[in-house]
């Protein structure tokens, strides 16, 4: 359970300083106001892109933790000295990625009332549905982003990679997520033909854990 | 001889290209509901085919890199990867070209047309991780685990078709689906191509893998001449 005492190390650290907790939420908010001018935010067909605008705020403020996730082991080569540790490389990829899963989830909480608020839309009829999309949603992206931030650590060019790698390899758990949460913030159950979103989902999730899980180490490995 | 061999593969596959262009234009008739515009098929499937197995040359060097650590294999990783890139390219040209003329539009968002443009964005970001990483152990060892993670692009693409209903044709080969739907001079003239456009990118991968053997020894003569 080393990977658990990882998670708690940067959870500790992030709210101590909370750096990228307070650069995250900010941006979420401001994107969120950004969408208002881009289309009527008091129009009716706003529930139907709801799932997709919600999914893009997450993203963008999941790049911001997620870039933090090893570039906070750099000063002072922490980095160096936790790979020297007994420490397995799957068990600190896999602390880091709770912990930026932990972070980005309480975003998304915190998100979604004032999403509600804005775009005057009620989500709490389907709040616990709506939490296991948010689940299945941020892992996919936590466990894709952690391994893009081991890759990307030591570029200087770490900020614009990131998102660069990340984006287009998630695609198919943004897209299932933003389907599915489009369905739920209109007020319908997920069934029927809209499975093939949820299989799509936790496929995308059991895969690349996988594979992140079996490569990390080739990675961290110097 | 490795100059040889290369330059024969290239004429052979130069020589089959310029017969099956014969063959498409003079040979076989038109299309009975699209008219001439189906020829594009001969050269939008095979280009896909190409870059393909393009993809999947850059996923079996960068297991072997993985395995082996011989640079070599990341050598052909790379060059796979930037033909595969545009052959990748070559097919989504012709598609949008196809699209234009039958559908009225360049392009629609539409699954396996979304999917084959992420998989093309997904193997370009790839070819800029490579350039953004200076140490060639660090960058073939990076490179060589996303190349893994970006297959999964691939596979997702061929699969579209039968994932997501899709305005872009089903398929059409009788060995995907059991039965001759197209007629077979059609279906011959298919694989002749995708055979002349796999024979130009094994020479474009050699040319590719000799310019970069090429680049190493400058690289070592630059820092031989730095430590004098």
């Amino acid at each position: 359970m080393i990977f658990l005492q990882v998670a708690l190390k940067d959870l500790r650290s992030e709210l101590r300083t909370k750096e990228s907790l307070n650069a995250s939420l900010s941006f979420a908010v401001v994107i969120l106001l950004l969408f208002s001018f881009a289309f009527d935010p008091s129009g009716e067909a706003v529930a139907e892109f709801s799932g997709g605008l919600l999914w893009l705020v997450f993203a963008f403020a999941g790049a911001l933790i997620l870039n933090r996730s090893f570039a906070r082991e750099l000063p002072n080569d922490c980095l160096e000295v936790l790979l020297a540790s007994p420490v397995s490389g799957a068990q600190l990829f896999l602390g880091k990625s709770i912990a930026s899963f932990v972070l980005l989830l309480g975003i998304e909480l915190l998100c979604l009332p004032i999403f509600g608020i804005f775009y005057n839309l009620t989500w709490t009829p389907r709040f616990l549905p709506l939490l296991g999309i948010f689940v299945l949603g941020t892992w996919g992206l936590t466990i894709l982003g952690t391994l893009f931030s081991a890759l990307t650590v030591n570029l200087s060019l770490r900020e614009l990679m990131l998102p660069m790698l990340l984006y287009p390899m998630l695609i198919p758990a943004l897209m299932a997520a933003m389907r599915l949460t489009t369905i739920l913030l209109s007020g319908n159950d997920i069934g029927g033909d809209d499975l093939v979103w949820l299989r799509l989902l936790v496929g995308f999730d059991v895969v690349f854990t996988t594979l992140a899980l079996a490569l990390v180490e080739t990675i961290l490995v110097r | 001889m490795e100059k040889n061999i290369r330059i024969g593969i290239g004429a052979l596959a130069g020589l089959l290209l310029l017969r099956n262009l014969w063959v498409i234009l003079f040979n076989l008739p038109d299309e009975m509901d699209q008219g001439p515009i189906y020829r594009i098929f001969f050269y939008h499937l095979p280009a896909y085919f190409t870059a393909m197995c393009c993809y999947l040359a850059a996923l079996a060097a960068s297991v072997l890199y993985l395995t082996k650590r011989d640079l070599r294999y990341d050598a052909v990783a790379m060059a796979a990867t930037e033909v595969g890139l545009a052959f990748a390219a070559v097919n989504l040209i012709t598609g949008m070209i196809w699209g234009r003329v039958i559908w009225g539009i360049w392009w629609a968002w539409d699954a396996r047309l979304t999917w084959a443009l992420i998989c093309w964005l997904v193997y370009f970001g790839y070819l800029m991780l490579r350039q953004a990483i200076d140490d060639p152990s660090e960058r073939a060892k990076n490179s060589a685990v996303l190349s893994i993670f970006s297959f999964v692009s691939v596979a997702i693409t061929y699969k579209a078709i039968e994932w997501w209903r899709t305005q872009h044709p089903g398929p059409v080969l009788s060995f995907r689906t059991g039965k001759q739907l197209i007629d077979p001079g059609m279906e011959r003239m298919l694989y002749a191509n995708f055979l002349a456009l796999l024979l130009l990118a094994i020479v474009m991968v050699t040319v590719r893998l000799h310019q970069e053997t090429l680049q190493r020894q400058i690289d070592g003569l630059r820092r031989r001449a730095h430590a004098l």
